[in-house]
């Protein structure tokens, strides 16, 4: 594939050359950095540790109409659309190896067709991350600051210039449309250097190894409380979560007009599990807190093989109590599983 | 099977023909039998006893429910549904000639085949006997293929017996169909107590024998320790699970227990897998 490269103060330029594709990049929205459609260049925002709402929303809205129909009527018109060929501008790699893991679950057996188009269709460019947060862990979940998997490209802001290496057809495809200059060894010498430099400054981590055969053996253990009963079940840690994907799905009507919408859920609500009887099996913060951290790191990989986890950090950073699943996780190696009741 | 390109449009079924199990009221079982606008849905549906369909409004949403008519009832499905939250409100409403919809069919089912050649014991409680019904029936239609077929089956009351009208059906092809009810009534000539203790009063010969059980939680947690009694191993005895679900097809999350979804893992599941999942019992 190819090296390339293009001047920051060039950017609207460069986007405005994607002529064939939707253009989606982190804006800032207020205080909050999110993926947007790009409508004007100079909003997009290339200085930023990670969107606060990861760019899972690209592929699985927040809402979605799964079908219309009228009231009364015995029609239905599917709402899978092909979106035209979308360009995904500076997509973090964890949230690109976030896709990796979450294409698993909507290929499962029955394959998710408002997902998959969207996928299909989408090809994205990384941007690799020169100052990862306070709490990122990516390179102890199989990513890093310059992690390839999943990317079609990946980009490097080296101050003034940025160098664009392409990793697939798509890629190149688009870095050919964006009409970049050829890029050389100075570039990629620039680059390997700010992969270093990034590396050196991520501070946590955790050793995977072990955790998904334990956490089942950990089920009536009493230090889920330690956390859950300071969980207060506002759900931020699901809906900012890059690999959570479970949704709810509702009718809604207007006049005649109905449709059948899916919108994302959260484990972490009550009303997510509970019974037509009102009996619920996950009645308290402890089961619904021990299901967010079994589901990520024990039951998907039992099915997927992968962890639902690539170490953005988010649940971490927006906990209004300081919930830290790093901390969950090093304390459920400690436990003795012994301890547990029968 | 299923729109194979998207999984989330139902079909358009029509009703057939609907009734009353139990007397009309609160938790009222209502059946419907229905069949598909487009006809050419037959060719490519098939299911088995133990398969679940999501059966829907549209305006007012979907719940999965047990397909209570066994593939050997050709041309029709049945769906059983006990009057319980908005959906089945929604749905109880509806008579024959009007529509619903229905996506399916989804989950596991009884490993029919497997169990050739052994005796089949069906232990159901209330609204429970509707996916043990198409197990029966199945059986029924298969006389040759399996050993001897017993049915028992309790309500709190004889009213709310399920099914009522084919008991009689059963024990004329020499079926044996042991009843019961949690409390005496006049001239009731089956037995009177919970099912457990029917179970233990009939006390089937776990030998080459499959126990499948449905009902409300603690009839299954009392008719599996009974049957352990008896001396049926966890491999012979199957059960059904059900949990809130919205997708039927392992995508939505809510109805794992551990690491099975209830929809697509299940909803039968053999007491030997339940006995190593905790969350099954929650």
């Amino acid at each position: 594939m190819g090296d390339y490269k293009f001047a920051k103060d060039k950017l609207a330029e460069v986007i405005g050359a994607l002529k064939d594709y939707q253009v989606f990049a982190p804006t800032a929205v207020g205080d909050v950095v999110r993926f947007k459609e790009v409508e004007d260049a100079s909003a997009i925002k290339l200085d930023y540790a990670n969107s606060n709402v990861p760019p899972k929303e690209l592929m699985f809205p927040e809402t979605e109409t799964l079908f219309k129909y009228r009231v009364g009527g015995a029609d239905i018109e599917s709402a899978v659309t092909e979106p035209n060929p979308r360009l995904v501008f500076g997509i973090r790699p964890c949230d690109a190896l976030a896709y990796t893991i979450v294409d698993k679950l909507y290929n499962w057996d029955f394959p998710d067709p408002y997902y998959q188009e969207r996928r299909d269709g989408s090809v994205l460019f990384g941007m690799a991350c020169a100052e990862p947060a306070a709490n990122c862990f990516c390179t102890s979940m199989g990513g890093g600051p310059a992690s390839e998997k999943g990317l079609d490209a990946l980009m490097f802001d080296l101050g003034e210039t940025v160098y664009v290496k392409t990793l697939t057809d798509k890629g190149d495809k688009a870095a050919k449309a964006m009409g970049l200059d050829a890029a050389g060894d100075a570039e990629k010498k620039a680059a390997e250097a700010v992969e270093k430099d990034a590396l050196a400054k991520i501070k946590r981590s955790l050793d995977t190894e072990g955790i998904p055969e334990k956490l089942p053996s950990l089920y009536d253990h009493p230090f889920w409380e330690q956390f859950s009963d300071r969980c207060l079940s506002c759900g931020i840690c699901t809906f900012l979560c890059p690999t959570c994907h479970c949704f709810d799905i509702q009718d809604e009507q207007e006049g005649f007009d109905g449709r059948r919408a899916r919108m994302w859920d959260t484990c972490m609500f009550s009303e997510y599990t509970v019974h037509t009887s009102g009996h619920n099996p996950r009645p308290t913060r402890k089961e619904r807190t021990r299901n967010r951290i079994s589901h990520k790191y024990s039951y998907f990989p039992e099915k997927f093989d992968v962890i639902a986890c690539v170490g953005c950090g988010r649940c971490i950073n927006y906990c209004p109590v300081n919930i830290d699943i790093l901390d969950i996780l090093e304390k459920s190696k400690q436990a003795e599983a012994k301890e547990a009741k029968a | 099977m299923m729109d194979e390109s998207n999984p989330y449009l139902p079909y358009i079924v029509r009703i057939e023909e609907t009734w009353y199990e139990t007397p009309v009221g609160d938790r009222a079982v209502k059946t419907f039998k229905v069949n598909f606008v487009d006809d050419k849905v037959w060719d490519t549906w098939k299911h088995m006893p133990g398969n679940c369909a999501m059966v829907g409004r549209l305006g007012v949403g979907e719940s999965m429910f047990c397909i209570s008519s066994s593939p050997t009832e050709e041309g029709y499905l049945r769906f059983s549904i006990m009057e319980a939250g908005k959906v089945t409100r929604a749905l109880h409403e509806l008579e024959a000639g009007e529509m619903m919809t229905v996506r399916g069919p989804l989950g596991n089912s009884f490993p029919m085949e497997e169990w050739e050649g052994q005796n089949i014991v069906s232990i159901g409680g209330g609204i429970g006997q509707a996916p043990l019904r198409p197990v029966i029936n199945f059986v029924r239609a298969n006389k040759e293929k399996y050993g001897d077929l017993k049915v028992l089956y309790g309500a709190r009351t004889s009213d709310l017996h399920c099914f009522k009208g084919e008991f009689d059906e059963y024990r004329e092809e020499g079926t044996a169909c042991h009843l019961a009810i949690d409390v005496e009534e006049k001239d009731w000539p089956h037995f009177v107590g919970f099912v457990p203790d029917l179970l233990m009063k009939v006390a089937p010969t776990p030998e080459n024998t499959i126990a499948v059980t449905c009902g409300p939680p603690i009839l299954i947690k009392f008719v599996t320790q009974n049957l352990e009694k008896l001396g049926f191993t966890p491999e012979q005895i199957y059960t059904t699970l059900e949990e809130r679900m919205k997708c039927g097809i392992g995508k939505c999350g809510r109805c794992n227990v551990g690491s099975l979804y209830v929809c697509k893992d299940g909803p039968v599941f053999s007491y030997a897998t339940l006995k190593t999942i905790p969350e099954a019992f929650a």
